[in-house]
């Protein structure tokens, strides 16, 4: 078999990605000792919106807090055995257990107590969003919430009156906001975070449709340093400005053939949240010269999306790209809404059928040969339907291999016999180790 | 030309040595603790009765579980490879393979050239695989050997409700302290597995020749149980222990 090589180098973004993180985390911690506020929720919260109370407010995002704590084994056991001796089912949301786990502990992964939140700001799809701050706010002794409904259906179905039933509870909640704040809220800074939030997620879809090229500038490994970032705060004109820099350097990597891995042999995707504490399973697959290009989730859980003229699925066109003027509050949270449902990770919530399309359109434009699902008992949204993806992906002719674990509790994923499964599929794929 | 393959397994070690494609000489040991050393021990034996001597070997190809510790192999292939090439060589018209061994159990789908369509294995737990029948076994105090002959004089259908091996061994212990008599519970042991092995089956999808291999292949008591569940019969090589280390023994590395 011809073995292709490939020039390649470190990413120049990675340690600003590092930056920004830790900063992000440092903010939050620290936001009352610099006379701000702190709110949580979801990475899907509508975060735009508490920005109209000020700059000086910080979010702190449970999924990727969730996700961090894995890399923290001592800490992570300890937050999911905190939960469980709470009284609260193994079985639910692995992130929700870390997150209340370390509120039980009453210990920040990044240093220093629990740093609790002014609010809540929550927004409501799976099963478990909505729960899970609840349940926050009385481990925390009572913490003013919020959560908006989004589960209005797929977006080839939305009509106006389901953009209206999301749109009023955001008003409400702006009302919500000023109240429990005492802050007024300021119309110009809500704007500029809609425009800000268009930006940065349609940025990143435009990151990922780079990734058809061969080889790949990027691998799905390090996907995961630079999305999370828009999980953390899409709606900030920091990520935006550092997703404009990863494009340029991506642009000049695809022109220059600087690949992810040195060897391309074969193109692969993933599916749902990896098993956090094992991301050396992607680095696994590079010994066999096999690069996962992403998946939905990377591409889709904060990449804006759209079909374009030519067929392809491509970045979603912003609201300033088509020279739309926002004028009033009303107007940015209809673009809000609008944008975030069209979300690609909202559309399976109602059909698996709905994601497999969005998978056999992915393997065809990323020219993929081979998908590894990952069974995720971790999270029941991502997952609900994965083996009728699985049905779809063979009947589309594409090999699949499936693997059980968890992404964030670490006793549920077996890694020896993961290893051992990616060997028989990368055999079945006519690779050996290089 | 002479091929050897190796299959150490997670319970058993199996030797096949080929000459020229032929079996000249096979060979089986349980595995123990010192593997390595079983291993090479083995392969010495091997070769020792059929007269060849080390430098005549061509090629040592390892599979199974434990591969790793043949380190004297010049190559290694997975367990899901070795079994579709042992196979298939054997059984050309074979488009399914059921393996199922000590600790894990794999279906595989090949199409007409004997390439691997598909592959399904069994997650960490032990309920689809010969350490189940095992564990059972001592529950009821029957030799593994005499477990399917015993448990084809039933014709009771008894559902076992556990899916875990250690929770299975509570219910069977149940059965035995309510009367049920041992012949009915190992019917009911060898149906749970076919079960399992038979959703395994379907996952990948299956359609004739149906081969099974490895040591629960001699299972006459799971045997009629897979062939009831899958509803179709199968067929089981003369050595079906020996197919893994077989197929590893025709992949040379070249």
């Amino acid at each position: 078999m011809n073995i292709p090589t490939y020039k390649t180098e470190p990413l120049k973004c990675w340690n600003k990605a590092k930056e920004l993180r830790n900063e992000f985390y440092k903010n939050y911690a620290n936001a009352h000792e610099n006379g701000g506020i702190r709110w949580a929720g979801g990475a899907w919260s509508f975060g735009a919106i508490p920005m109209g109370l000020g700059n000086d407010v910080y979010p702190l995002t449970g999924e990727p807090y969730g996700a961090s704590i894995a890399f923290n084994k001592e800490f992570s056991l300890r937050c999911l055995e905190a939960t469980e001796k709470k009284g609260y089912a193994r079985d639910l949301c692995s992130y929700m257990r870390s997150y209340w786990g370390s509120i039980i502990l009453d210990e920040f992964l990044f240093g220093g107590k629990f740093p609790k939140p002014d609010f809540m700001w929550q927004d409501h799809i799976c099963c478990s969003h909505s729960k899970w701050y609840q349940v926050a706010s009385e481990l925390e002794g009572g913490i003013p919430t919020y959560s908006i409904d989004v589960a209005v259906g797929p977006y080839n179905e939305v009509t106006d009156s389901l953009i209206d039933y999301i749109v009023s509870q955001m008003h409400d909640g702006i009302e919500w906001l000023k109240k429990i704040t005492g802050r007024e809220y300021d119309d110009e800074k809500l704007i500029d975070a809609v425009y800000n939030e268009c930006r940065t997620t349609s940025l990143w879809a435009e990151i990922c449709v780079l990734n058809k090229t061969k080889p790949a500038p990027l691998d799905e490994k390090s996907m995961y340093s630079l999305y999370v970032l828009g999980t953390l705060e899409k709606h900030s004109k920091k990520v935006g400005d550092f997703y404009a820099e990863v494009l340029d350097e991506m642009k000049y990597r695809v022109e220059n053939q600087i690949a992810a891995t040195k060897h391309e042999v074969v193109r692969l995707i993933s599916d749902t949240q990896p098993p956090w504490g094992f991301l050396n399973v992607f680095r696994y697959l590079e010994n066999f010269g096999a690069v996962s290009v992403g998946s939905l989730y990377t591409f889709g859980l904060i990449g804006i999306w759209e079909d374009k003229p030519d067929g392809t699925w491509g970045a979603r066109t912003t609201p300033q790209q088509k020279g739309i003027k926002i004028e009033t509050r009303d107007q940015a949270l209809r673009i809000l809404a609008d944008w975030n449902l069209s979300k690609p990770e909202w559309q399976h919530f109602y059909s698996p059928h709905q994601k497999s399309e969005m998978m056999i359109r992915i393997a065809k434009e990323w020219d993929l040969q081979g998908i590894m699902l990952h069974y995720n008992r971790g999270c029941e949204g991502l997952s609900v339907g994965i083996a009728e993806n699985r049905l779809a992906l063979i009947d589309a002719g594409y090999p699949v291999m499936t693997f059980e674990g968890n992404m964030r509790d670490e006793r549920e994923f077996d890694s020896a016999k993961t290893m051992s499964r990616i060997d028989s599929f990368m055999e079945t794929l006519g690779l050996k180790i290089i | 030309m002479i091929n050897v393959g190796i299959d150490v397994g997670a319970k058993n070690i199996k030797i096949v040595a080929l000459q020229d494609g032929k079996i000249v000489s096979k060979g089986h040991v349980l595995a123990g603790f010192e593997t390595k050393d079983t291993s090479q021990a083995l392969y010495n034996e091997v070769l020792k009765k059929a007269n060849i001597s080390p430098e005549e070997v061509n090629s040592i190809t390892s599979t199974g579980s434990g591969r790793k510790a043949a380190d004297f192999a010049s190559n290694s292939v997975t367990e899901v490879t070795a079994a579709a090439k042992g196979a298939t060589n054997m059984f050309p018209s074979a488009r399914c393979v059921i393996d199922v061994g000590a600790e894990e159990g794999r279906t595989i789908r090949c199409d007409n050239d004997g390439k691997i369509i598909d592959f399904a294995l069994n997650e960490k737990c032990a309920a689809g695989a010969g350490a189940f029948i095992e564990a059972m076994g001592r529950a009821l105090e029957i030799s593994i050997e005499d477990f399917g002959k015993i448990s084809l004089q039933s014709n009771q259908e008894i559902p076992l409700n556990a899916q875990c091996a250690v929770f299975a061994e509570s219910e069977v212990v149940s059965l035995l302290h309510s009367k049920t008599e041992k012949k009915d519970i190992a019917k009911a042991v060898n149906d749970a597995v076919a079960s399992r092995i038979t959703s395994m089956a379907r996952k990948v999808g299956f359609e004739k020749d149906i081969i099974l291999i490895g040591g629960m292949a001699k299972n006459t008591g799971f045997v009629a149980a897979l062939t009831k569940a899958l509803e179709t019969d199968v067929i089981i090589p003369e050595d079906p222990e020996y197919i893994l280390a077989y197929g590893a023994a025709l992949l040379t590395g070249n």
